[in-house]
């Protein structure tokens, strides 16, 4: 049991470690007969994406601003946190047809 | 610089046009050959590549080319082996072969940034042919949904090198 006079302290502790971690999502791309899907995407800085390879070819997903490159194994998710906020267009490096957009908010 | 078109994509120009335009469509199994066969093809001049080559960026290519083109001709043998199909040998996959054989030995005789351009400039003319070859003759032919499906994945694959060889060829000028 907790006295009184901590609980609003306990509450507080207890929003503030719930409130960063909720803010954070974590959103699937999958690549799949050489498709990025969804083909555009909405997330914020702070974002994990986790890219979902599905084909049996290996696959890179990157920016063509430079801001990342990630590079997916055949069967393969490799997880990538989003650093910096844009619209970034992004394509793969081995296979350029294939395109898609992140739109990342602050 | 004039790049001559190598005779294997004069013989893949051919499936299009007077090669088949005798009535003869080919059957699945044929199709199975020609598509295995034109991707050992792109291995082989790959694997040369990984050897040959001076440029890293040509090399890389080299190396994705051998296993993109080895991972589509695995499914390629494990979709046969489910379908109970036996690639038939036919004239275009020969031609093919012998072709790409003197190409090969026409590159082995370059060095150096000569090697890397000739190269790079055969693998964007041999996907567009075998791309062209697959959308005109090979995808309408085949009557198996499967091996269909599998020959417009590799159809995308092969766009995607054609794309790269294309980046890789601009940024050796």
């Amino acid at each position: 049991m907790l006295p009184g006079r901590y609980l609003p302290i306990f509450i507080a502790l207890l929003l503030g470690t719930i409130a960063v971690p909720a803010r954070a999502a974590t959103i699937q791309i999958t690549m799949q007969d050489l498709v990025f899907a969804p083909a555009e995407v909405s997330t914020r800085v702070g974002d994990t994406i986790e890219w979902i390879n599905k084909d049996v070819f290996a696959h890179t997903a990157t920016a063509r601003n430079g801001d990342f490159d990630v590079t997916m194994p055949p069967k393969k998710t490799v997880p990538s946190v989003l650093k910096k906020a844009g619209t970034v267009e992004y394509y793969c490096r081995y296979h350029p047809n294939m395109k898609a957009v992140l739109k990342i908010e602050p | 610089m004039f790049v001559r078109l190598s005779a294997a994509i004069a013989a893949l120009s051919l499936l299009g046009s007077a090669a088949l335009a005798q009535g003869a469509k080919p059957t699945d199994p044929q199709i199975a050959h020609i598509a295995y066969t034109a991707g050992v093809i792109d291995i082989a001049a790959a694997k040369q590549a990984v050897t040959k080559a001076s440029n890293k960026d040509v090399k890389a290519f080299a190396q994705d080319m051998v296993r993109d083109h080895e991972a589509v001709n695995k499914q390629a043998l494990d979709l046969v082996k489910k379908l109970k199909v036996t690639p038939e040998d036919n004239d275009t996959s020969k031609t093919l072969s012998k072709q790409a054989a003197d190409k090969l030995a026409e590159l082995a005789k370059l060095k150096g940034a000569e090697y890397d351009k000739a190269y790079v400039a055969n693998e964007v003319a041999y996907h567009k042919a075998v791309n062209g070859a697959l959308e005109t003759q090979l995808i309408p032919s085949a009557s198996n949904a499967e091996l269909k499906s599998l020959l417009q994945t590799g159809l995308k694959i092969f766009q995607g090198h054609q794309q790269h060889a294309e980046h890789v060829a601009a940024g050796l000028k």
